[in-house]
């Protein structure tokens, strides 16, 4: 990092200003590049790449400093987690709150989106915002209580509503943000073809929104099945997810290490997966309003 | 539904009608209901509890104490205090390391080269990692016996260190993981911004005779500001209620010397270990008011700046 600033400026010293027409940046820049480069690369893949190899090894062989990196691979752990401590009932929960958590937020959060989005509603976009801001635990004492009256506590249906306390705002933030990019004249026309208002909207707005949908839909998937706060408190014994199974995992008296880091595997494999093949939405999505100003 | 509006008038054209002319609340009131009922309500729900003296069962009878809770909690220097100060240390540290490091990284991946695919998919890995996980990630790497954290330090002659389990370096520790984690984020926020740049500004100043560094400082980032305070703001917010990475790396309270405690982990801790309900409301209120303050500094900077 305080690197970059001696090598950025030592990069200007051999261009001549004037009678360099395009830009070509020295050897020595060109060369500092891929170096910072794979640095960071490995910064951030290096931690990764150490869960899932303690992941493949004995608990011995964990304990073992000369077998960093040299030791034979094998499945035990994933076999005692998956088998053994059941979690693939944990990962159906956590795929199950987080598609319907999606998908209510969808249902009810594109049609807000739009509404505030066209009829600049911005004291109500603002209302929906705020939850952004509100710290979950504020929520949660209320919640328990409420839910517990209503014998929902460790159901599905209180993970699936409090997820989408998450999903709602980035769905409508996201959406906001895409609907406001999106011209208002193919509508227009719909409706001089006489279609209605709603039907316009139905008909070809939001089939001309699908990326602007798979992008919030995708995040908020990813959003549902991280979060670890909400599950804590309201998840019963059979309806956990796979954060709160991970942590449940170290409440003994040792941790078992290796079947630790391959649950930990099991929940960031899924999500690692849907987030290569979705990067550009991914990646649209997180930076929505970045460049609003 | 448009073939029946052309046709003969019936209930359903009325009801289209009518549908129609207030499709505006239509479309906002299910999402304006879910937030009224499951935030509104339990908010205010909160406030209230902020008054009381509610303990053990939220069903249990309390009393309207006013404002002795309130009183209490702002004079509480065993624990609010220094857990207002973590969170503040947690937040401003990490956010600033976040920022130079994300800038120097955008920087980087700013004009196009090869393998661009891959390095973008590289630090898109650690912001989509679930942060429970990444916590216990963490917790192995940093373990003082057998991480590979000490390893390293190892070989290069440096004495182990306590990393996650020491009183005062568990919370710059978890300022790492959270670095490590959220920095994509910036990058990715700031590399929108930069894209999104023309070049003339920064052609100009080249063509005067401007070197990079000084292009950088009063051209790019001038244009930036806009960017960095939104980055500021979105990765503020998330980053002064961490509580995932905090809570699986060191449990409840933060920890045997609440070493890591910041108010979100306090808070919780108040409302679901000790059932204190009335004081956890307070901590919470107060919280909360401390981020829309934050924020309202920052936005409205952003207003005046602008103006």
């Amino acid at each position: 990092m305080t690197t970059t600033l001696p090598t950025r400026s030592a990069a200007k010293t051999p261009t001549p200003v004037a009678s360099a027409p395009r830009r070509r940046k020295p050897r020595a820049y060109k060369t500092f590049r891929v170096v910072a480069l794979t640095l960071t690369v490995l910064l951030f893949i290096a931690p990764l790449a150490w869960m899932l190899i303690a992941s493949l090894k004995s608990n011995v062989d964990i304990f073992d400093a000369s077998k960093t990196l040299f030791f034979t691979p094998t499945l035990d752990n994933y076999d005692n987690v998956l088998s053994r401590n059941n979690y693939l009932i944990f990962i159906f929960n956590s795929f199950w709150v987080a598609l319907l958590s999606t998908l209510f937020s969808l249902l009810i959060g594109v049609p807000a989106a739009y509404a505030m989005s066209r009829f600049a509603m911005h004291r109500s976009a603002l209302v929906v915002l705020m939850a952004r801001i509100i710290p979950g635990v504020s929520l949660l004492v209320p919640w328990y209580f409420i839910f517990a009256n209503m014998r929902m506590v460790g159901g599905f249906g209180v993970l699936i509503l409090s997820h989408m306390f998450v999903a709602l705002p980035l769905i409508v933030y996201i959406m906001i943000s895409y609907f406001d990019s999106t011209p208002l004249e193919l509508e227009e026309q719909a409706q001089v073809d006489g279609l209605t208002h709603i039907g316009a909207f139905l008909r070809i707005t939001l089939p001309l929104s699908v990326p602007g949908l798979a992008t919030a839909g995708i995040l908020s998937f990813i959003f549902s099945w991280n979060n670890f706060m909400f599950a804590l408190v309201l998840s019963g014994a059979n309806t956990k997810t796979l954060p709160v199974a991970i942590f449940n995992f170290v409440s003994y008296a040792s941790i078992d290490w290796g079947s630790l880091m391959a649950a930990a595997v099991v929940v960031t494999v899924p999500i690692m997966v849907i987030a290569l093949f979705t990067q550009k939405y991914i990646v649209s999505g997180l930076t929505a309003g970045a460049t609003k100003g | 539904m448009t073939t029946m509006v052309t046709t003969k008038p019936s209930m359903w054209t009325n009801y289209s009608t009518w549908a129609n002319r207030y499709r505006k609340w239509l479309f906002a009131a299910p999402a304006m209901i879910f937030v009224g009922l499951l935030i509104a309500v339990p908010l205010g729900w909160t406030l209230y509890l902020s008054v009381t003296d509610s303990e053990g069962s939220v069903r249990a009878a309390s009393n309207l104490v006013g404002l002795s809770n309130y009183f209490e909690v702002l004079t509480d220097t065993d624990r609010f205090w220094p857990a207002v100060m973590r969170t503040f240390v947690f937040t401003g540290g990490a956010l600033a390391v976040e920022l130079v490091l994300g800038m120097c990284i955008a920087l980087l991946l700013w004009r196009p080269f090869r393998g661009e695919k891959w390095v973008r998919v590289a630090i898109l890995l650690p912001l989509v990692a679930t942060p429970v996980a990444v916590g216990m990630m963490w917790r192995l790497i940093f373990d003082p016996n057998i991480g590979f954290a000490n390893q390293v330090l190892s070989w290069i002659g440096i004495p182990a260190q306590p990393w996650l389990s020491g009183q005062y370096t568990a919370l710059p520790t978890l300022m790492f993981v959270d670095i490590w984690q959220w920095t994509p984020m910036v990058v990715l926020m700031l590399l929108a911004g930069l894209t999104s740049l023309s070049d003339e500004p920064d052609e100009a100043a080249r063509i005067d005779g401007a070197n990079s560094w000084q292009r950088f400082w009063f051209v790019t980032l001038p244009l930036m500001r806009a960017t960095v305070i939104v980055t500021v703001v979105l990765r503020g917010i998330d980053a002064l209620k961490t509580f995932d990475i905090l809570y699986a790396t060191k449990g409840k309270g933060g920890g045997s010397f609440h070493e890591v405690e910041t108010l979100n982990i306090y808070a919780f801790g108040l409302s679901f270990d000790y059932n204190d309900y009335g004081i956890a409301s307070t901590v919470l209120v107060l919280f909360f008011l401390l981020i829309i303050a934050i924020m309202w500094v920052l936005t409205y900077r952003r207003k005046a700046n602008r103006s």
